[in-house]
């Protein structure tokens, strides 16, 4: 079970009749592999959001493909089996006035009338085990009574239930204290060493950092830069990227000042030029790259 | 000494009974000092920092002294706290995106703002201090939706502050910000300090990571009480307080991968406040716990500068 992504480009139609255009998504390739996780990074108005919409088929790309093991993406009771999406804030994800053992009944009635009842019971329970949640202590409540980090478990656990190939995960922690963050995103591993993709949409490089084999980094629609993790943030080469490392705020390491982006004369050349394969596995926006001064 | 709080005890009515959301609470803020917040949702501290301004209906002030510049402050009276108001304490909101008004340009909204405070606009100073968080005069004359979030939050910034409070508030001001707007605005706040405007600030956030860079002290509480205060750096490399350590933990920081440091959370989640448990309120959660817990630990200054309430630091 591959996605791929090849040239994706969402246009939105802006102005009070439309008459504007906004690229919100411009050329964007990347791909997902079984057991892997990608993370997208980008800060708000990047069009990381745009692109799980897209991947989810919640909304159209304007052109380009978007596959899943070469198949199109057609949203619909087939393409939900597979392929998943968990969003930011879990309080308003769910119908506030059904209880928890309600969303896996409707699960159960859409994609899985045959199964009996004694059976779809132990596989609600063990998906809910499988995220570390106690059945017996969810089941009967409320969306609620519920903290957030177990809304959010109890959303993957609903996505497990259809057994799927592919999680989008858009900014699952950003609402979660840090203690619970952290839970989950050991919880996104332990499923990815089961086989599971993940996207993982965030605007967090620490956390993206944490979990993914592959980091893509989007700046106004366009990858600037994007590679094995380690490779990326290892030696970022984009101005850019360079910056918002230095923009994360760490423990024992005070702020330093970055180069602010503007001052790479060739920064902007990125968007037309395309990715430029500085070593394997490392890709960088970046046209003039090879003849670049202020190359590290 | 610029704030001292002894004891403080806020509680919120509920149909259930009283939620203790601030349990007796005690500290001092010096002047020229930023004193990072920290902790868990729901631990107390926006209850901390609304009811050392404004408290909402349901807050009663139940014991407790909070004292700015040498004078009482009459917190638990809604209308004598009307001339420490923004005048002598101000607070940055968590929800300062959608806290102007966005029917009035930004400029006439200040010059009502003061207006109602019987205080004459003074355009200069407004300039300075628009210059100061790095925003240009233009957006006096723009509604708050030109503006972007960073833009919006430091606004917000620069009203709050335009009466000269001796202490300024900021409650989360950066959550819901991107990393390099964040850097920004957490650095015009402190700026603010720099540049005497402000002459003490609490910076309440759950991202201790953040507070790292801009508070000279950190504290932080747990279920409506004081677990740790030291100086930031005390905090983050020497940390005496279990709970202190295992939130340190557990944050993730660039450059650690799960499949070469895998970090834990802390298992459990902070009591409810309505009936808080006995002794210690973080024994349940603590791999330190011992028979002692069920007392309640008194907080020790165990080093100058360095509170801990915990029988085991």
């Amino acid at each position: 079970m591959m996605l791929r992504l090849d040239n994706v480009t969402k246009v939105f139609k802006v102005g009070a009749f439309g008459g504007g255009s906004l690229t919100a998504v411009g050329g964007v390739s990347f791909e997902v592999r079984p057991g892997e996780v990608v993370s997208l990074i980008g800060e708000s108005g990047s069009g990381k959001s745009t692109l799980g919409r897209m991947i989810l088929g919640l909304t159209p790309a304007t052109s380009g493909s978007i596959t899943l093991d070469g198949a199109p993406v057609r949203p619909g009771k087939a393409y939900y089996r597979d392929v998943q999406g968990v969003f930011q804030d879990p309080f308003s994800t769910f119908n506030p006035v059904f209880k928890a053992d309600r969303v896996f009944r409707m699960i159960k009635e859409v994609y899985f009338p045959g199964v009996p009842e004694a059976e779809w019971a132990g596989r609600v329970r063990s998906s809910l085990e499988d995220v570390r949640l106690n059945p017996d202590q969810i089941l009967g409540k409320f969306p609620h009574q519920l903290s957030g980090g177990q809304l959010q478990r109890l959303l993957i656990a609903r996505a497990l239930l259809l057994d799927i190939k592919l999680l989008v995960a858009d900014e699952i922690t950003s609402m979660l204290d840090a203690s619970t963050r952290i839970d989950v995103l050991n919880l996104l591993a332990e499923l990815k060493a089961r086989g599971l993709g993940v996207l993982y949409i965030t605007h967090d490089l620490s956390l993206g950092t944490y979990l993914a084999e592959r980091t893509v980094v989007l700046r106004r629609g366009a990858v600037v830069e994007m590679g094995l993790t380690g490779k990326v943030f290892g030696r970022p080469l984009h101005p850019y990227t360079r910056q918002l490392l230095a923009a994360v705020p760490r423990l024992r390491e005070p702020w330093q000042d970055a180069e602010p982006v503007e001052s790479c004369p060739y920064h902007d050349s990125g968007a037309s030029g395309g990715l430029f394969e500085e070593e394997p596995d490392h890709f960088v926006a970046c046209a003039r790259l090879p003849e670049c001064e202020g190359r590290p | 000494m610029s704030l001292r709080v002894s004891d403080l005890r806020v509680h919120y009515q509920t149909l259930k009974g009283e939620v203790r959301a601030l349990d007796g609470v005690s500290f001092e803020v010096g002047d020229g000092e930023i004193l990072g917040l920290a902790g868990e949702s729901g631990c107390g501290k926006t209850t901390l920092g609304k009811s050392l301004i404004r408290m909402d209906g349901r807050m009663r002030h139940i014991g407790g002294e909070v004292e700015l510049d040498g004078e009482v402050m009459p917190i638990g009276d809604d209308r004598r706290m009307n001339p420490f108001r923004f005048h002598r304490v101000s607070l940055v909101p968590q929800y300062s995106m959608s806290a102007m008004n966005p029917t009035r340009k930004i400029g006439k909204m200040v010059a009502e703002l003061l207006r109602s405070r019987g205080v004459a606009p003074d355009p200069a100073k407004l300039d300075a201090r628009l210059e100061l968080v790095g925003l240009s005069r233009e957006v006096l004359g723009r509604y708050p939706i030109e503006l972007s979030g960073g833009m919006k939050q430091r606004m917000v910034m620069v009203i709050s502050t335009l009466l000269d409070p001796s202490l300024l508030i900021a409650d989360e001001v950066t959550s819901a910000l991107d990393v390099s707007t964040q850097k920004a605005v957490a650095r015009a706040l402190a700026g603010f300090r720099d540049n005497g405007v402000v002459k003490s600030m609490i910076f309440i956030t759950h991202d201790i990571s953040l507070t790292y860079q801009i508070a000279d002290t950190i504290m932080i509480m747990y279920a409506g009480k004081v677990a740790e205060r030291a100086p930031a750096k005390v905090i983050v490399e020497a940390p005496r307080h279990p709970y202190t350590k295992l939130l340190i933990d557990s944050l993730p920081e660039v450059g650690v991968r799960h499949a070469e440091r895998k970090l834990a959370g802390i298992p459990g989640g902070p009591p409810s406040l309505l009936d808080p448990p006995t002794g210690c309120r973080f024994r349940e959660r603590c791999p330190l716990a011992f028979d002692r817990c069920a007392e309640e630990p008194p907080a020790v200054e165990i080093e100058p500068n360095h509170v801990v309430a915990c029988w085991k630091a």
